[in-house]
């Protein structure tokens, strides 16, 4: 209880310490003053009285010490003092000081960043209901050589009716949708959904509600929901909006309700969601066009609901008839099967591997920081040694001066984090700036107070690691506590040198590591800027216009209005040739089966190709190459003749020669009317320039009998726009100006560049590159200040020495040589560690590479000679200070 | 050395703690004077270490101090007793005349009587 009462008292103290100091300074006045009346009383001097009293008195500073002994709490206090005596040492030396807090929080600033980066995209959960038990449901086709397929609906009626491991599963479907009567036309992006989907997240929405069963069921009245920032954009937020109608692709659909702002479906924005409104009785084998997401019953694993899948795919094969044309024995040929990802991984993909390696660069290079500091502490330890035995001398114990020096290297780490974090805030956005457009999930993207947790305690773990190397060497219980003569008078020793030695070391061989990483990353990039992506990306425009049935009926008639359209545009000034094709790299693809006539497929199923429908003049818009025969022309289509192109790879797989191909015949199914080929077209990447050109098939845009339509036409393409004006508004304004004279309810949607589209096939490689580049710069900056900093160091302390060899008849150059020979050999040593390293540890990049093998020999002697030739350079620069000593000066401090 | 100081802070408690007792509020050199008068050497040589005793005694509760005008009229600050310390005199002044009763007859036996 008194001690308690002690406790609490002193707790208080810590707040009133110098009021607390000067009541005892007082005491001790009046106590003295005193003491000397009564000694002049009984007749003493009045200096003399004094000084008696003082001698009475005792020590007054180590009154003073008991006195505050006994006020504080013994922990806490020194703490502090300790505290703001590092404070005051590092505010005294502001050059070391700004260098170690600058170097860590470079290190911890990237640290944070990217792992902020990490956190948001791969450590989050998703933003819906228990996030674990949502799967997306992707199958495999192995029999069509696609590697994946999404659902059908009459998979989805199978699963619903008959699986076992789903609480409820539902489709979706992207698409762009025009919205006329508002006030321009519009190209919205629309999902359309099955009932089950918003329920599924757990979603409530903000206004209104979702859909019902009824409103997915065929023939219900029609309905919509909003998401937040087209309601926003288009609405103004108007909560009326319930209720209201909106033209739709020319169909009017009620407003139901508006989901919150913080919605988002998966990665993708949209403007509204529709309901599918699926009909069971006209469901088919075929439409493979949904994807689909399920949430598994509680307990259920994705293996065994995988199980469940590939139990009801063979039911679902025979409860529905086959698509005219195709029988059941195809669908089976396909052999389609399950392919559950969990919907986080489904949405992140391939990208975490990048990613961490992206953090495991990054953590080397927070590595390579602190044994910078490391180093630089070491040699302020080591000019601090006579200040530290002094201290000894003077009764402080080894704890005390390993906890001052702690608290030193802590208080740079805690800077360093601080200003780290700052450094991470800002990278955080660049890094969301420059990031792959698609990188999902950059939303999430947030410094959140775990990230901030995690900067503190990176902070105090670096700053106790870097802390503890001189600690151990200079505080230790055990360290003589000479007070003889200071490092320049005795020159130096090779134990002294180890450690810091041992730190270059390190640094040069993280260094190595990470810049044979970024040199595999630039023969990457090179390998894939030299691949011949099959078309011109430069100097043309891509843009998509639909025309719905709501406003041109008859098929004809589209394609005469889309005919008009490239005409009016080809007419712009500066326009070279505009062409139309329902295809184009990087977006989605249809596909469907290529039988040639030639061939027997008693056996098998033909494989699925990829199908362009293309205008005439598209290969020339799009820079693609004619390699035989001709290209469509608009009588071909108008006519709906039975012709047909065929890329390359295609034509050699069928008939081994492309010129052979000329005057074979194709079709798409078993009964179709067969389509003579007329031209083959040079292969093109549609994929990103690192994956292989698909085999595909060309057909016009207006044909008879394809696919059991009477007439097939194609309302929604892509116009190729070639222009040097490529990517101006003026351009655009032009294309938008011709495009309304002819129709103005036609809105232009996805509007970019060839190029855009070619830079995004590459930007998770150039990101990545970025980033390795980033590192690995900073890891030879810093690796190379860590050398040079030694040697540096290493000349001034044997400036006595190499005195005394010249002294002794030694030449400049060996003085040089001297001193090079020291860097050069710690450079050797490191690189060969780096190399080992390297080898070990580019194998996780290898996912990442395009046409060069991880341990390309030629990146690892390139990059290995570039960072002995910076070393060099590093350590000339104070070997010429070795060269210049005079032995005269040198040796003349004796 | 630390026990010795321990004992020697011990008894000096209880010793300031019976000179407020018996003489009333007292500044610190008062204090320390009488102690010396009744303790003789005691406190000769460190006047000063009385103070850390008085902030311990006064963190525990048993004194309490203001400040006061001394003898000469400068300001001085004067220690009391308190009621609580009042009742731990008496319980130290107890315990203490124990353990010298103990002590003393220790002294006084010889050696046929601890056989």
């Amino acid at each position: 209880m008194r001690s308690l009462r002690r406790f609490l008292t002193r707790l208080f103290n810590l707040a009133t310490r110098r009021e607390q100091e000067e009541r005892l300074r007082e005491e001790i006045e009046e106590h003295i003053a005193l003491q000397t009346d009564e000694n002049i009383r009984a007749g003493l001097p009045p200096v003399e009285a004094r000084r008696q009293a003082m001698l009475r008195f005792g020590g007054v500073e180590a009154v003073k010490e008991d006195y505050r002994a006994e006020r504080q709490i013994l922990v806490i206090e020194p703490l502090v003092q300790d505290i703001r005596y590092a404070a005051r040492t590092l505010r005294k030396s502001p050059g070391f000081t700004a260098v170690a807090v600058l170097t860590l929080a470079v290190g911890i600033g990237a640290t944070i960043a990217i792992f902020s980066v990490i956190n948001g995209i791969l450590l989050k959960p998703l933003p819906y209901i228990q996030p674990d038990q949502l799967v997306d449901l992707t199958h495999i086709a192995p029999g069509v050589s696609l590697p994946e397929a999404d659902a059908a609906p009459f998979l989805y009626f199978t699963y619903r009716e008959q699986g076992r491991s789903f609480q409820s599963l539902g489709l979706y479907h992207w698409t762009s949708r025009t919205v006329t009567g508002l006030t321009e036309p519009e190209n919205a992006q629309s999902l359309d959904v099955t009932a089950e989907i918003l329920p599924m997240l757990g979603v409530q929405p903000a206004l209104g509600r979702w859909f019902s069963e009824k409103d997915d069921a065929p023939g219900s009245p029609l309905t919509l929901v909003l998401m937040h920032g087209w309601w926003q954009a288009r609405f103004g937020g108007d909560r009326s909006v319930i209720g209201r109608h909106i033209i739709v692709d020319g169909i009017s659909r009620q407003v139901i309700g508006v989901m919150p702002a913080s919605f988002r479906f998966l990665d993708r924005d949209a403007a509204f969601l529709l309901p599918l409104q699926f009909d069971r009785n006209k469901a088919f084998l075929g439409q493979f066009d949904y994807p689909g997401i399920a949430r598994l019953k509680p307990g259920v694993t994705i293996e065994q609901a995988s199980a469940d899948i590939a139990r009801l795919i063979p039911i679902a094969l025979h409860s529905f008839p086959p698509q005219t044309g195709l029988t059941v024995k195809e669908f089976e040929d396909v052999r389609l099967g399950p392919k559950l990802k969990y919907l986080k991984q489904f949405l992140i993909g391939d990208l975490a591997k990048a990613l961490w390696v992206l953090m495991g660069t990054i953590g080397i290079v927070l590595l390579i920081a602190c044994a910078n500091v490391a180093n630089l502490l070491l040699i302020r330890a080591e000019g601090r040694q006579q200040e530290l035995a002094i201290r000894r001398a003077l009764g402080a114990s080894w704890r005390n001066i390993a906890r001052q020096l702690l608290m030193e290297s802590v208080g740079l780490g805690l800077l360093g984090g601080a200003l780290g974090l700052g450094l991470a805030y800002g990278a955080i956005r660049v890094l969301i700036a420059i990031a792959p457009a698609h990188l999902p999930r950059l939303d999430e993207i947030s410094m959140d107070p775990g990230v901030i947790l995690l900067t503190l305690a990176i902070a105090l773990v670096t700053g106790v690691l870097f802390g503890m190397i001189p600690v151990i060497k200079y505080a230790g219980p055990r360290v003589a506590t000479s007070l003889r003569g200071s490092g320049r008078t005795s020159s130096q020793s090779r134990e002294r040198h180890r450690a810091r030695s041992l730190l270059v070391v390190v640094q040069v061989a993280l260094a190595l590591v990470l810049l044979i990483g970024s040199g595999l990353m630039i023969r990457t990039f090179q390998g894939l800027r030299r691949v011949d992506p099959g078309f011109d990306p430069h100097d043309a425009l891509s843009l998509r216009i639909a025309i719905p049935a709501s406003q041109v009926i008859d098929p004809v008639d589209v394609i005469h209005m889309e005919q008009a359209l490239v005409e009016k545009i080809r007419a712009i000034p500066g326009v070279t040739s505009v062409g139309l094709t329902t295809g184009i790299p990087t977006e989605p693809f249809r596909a469907d089966l290529v039988y040639a006539r030639d061939k027997s497929y008693s056996q098998s199923t033909p494989p699925l190709r990829w199908l362009k429908f293309v205008s005439p003049g598209l290969l020339g818009a799009m820079g693609n190459r004619l390699i035989g025969g001709r290209e469509f022309n608009w009588t071909d289509t108008y006519e709906r003749r039975p012709v047909a192109m065929v890329s390359e790879n295609l034509a050699r797989e069928l008939w081994r020669d492309p010129q052979l191909a000329i005057g074979k015949q194709i079709r798409e199914n078993l009964t179709g009317p067969w389509r003579e080929v007329i031209g083959v077209v040079n292969d093109e990447r549609e994929d990103g320039v690192q994956e292989k050109a698909p085999a595909t098939a060309y057909y016009p845009l207006l044909m008879n009998e394809f696919q059991s339509n009477s007439v097939s036409v194609q309302r929604r393409v892509w116009y190729i726009v070639r222009s040097k004006r490529a990517g101006s508004q003026s351009l655009l304004s032009d294309v938008q100006q011709a495009v309304w004279s002819i129709n103005p309810n036609l809105p232009l949607a996805n509007v970019r560049t060839l190029q855009e589209i070619y830079d995004k096939s590459l930007a998770r490689t150039s990101f990545t590159l970025v980033m390795l580049a980033i590192a690995a710069t900073m890891a030879l900056l810093l690796g190379t200040v860590g050398l040079y900093g030694v040697i540096a160091y290493s000349v001034s302390q044997r400036t006595r020495e190499i005195g005394i060899r010249m002294a002794l008849g030694a030449q400049r150059t060996d003085a040089i040589r001297l001193v090079l020979g020291e860097g050069m050999l710690l450079t050797l040593i490191g690189l060969i560690f780096g190399l080992v390293s390297s080898v070990g540890l580019t194998r996780f990049l290898s996912s990442l590479l395009f046409g060069v093998t991880p341990t390309d020999p030629l990146t690892f002697a390139g990059v290995a000679a570039l960072l002995a030739l910076v070393s060099l350079a590093a350590c000339y620069i104070p070997s010429r200070r070795a060269m210049r000593v005079d032995p005269m000066i040198a040796l003349r401090y004796e | 050395m630390k026990q010795k100081a321990d004992v020697l802070q011990g008894t000096l408690a209880l010793m300031v703690l019976k000179t407020l007792d018996v003489l009333g509020p007292l500044h610190g050199y008062g204090i320390a004077r009488r102690i010396e008068q009744i303790s003789g050497d005691l406190l000769a040589v460190n006047q000063g270490t009385l103070y850390p005793v008085l902030l311990k005694l006064e963190q525990e509760g048993a004194i309490a101090s203001e400040w006061g005008a001394s003898d000469n009229n400068r300001r001085a600050r004067f220690y009391r007793l308190t009621r609580e310390g009042r009742k731990q005199l008496q319980v130290e002044t107890q315990e203490w005349e124990q353990t010298a009763a103990i002590i003393g007859r220790f002294f006084e036996a010889k050696a046929e009587d601890l056989a």
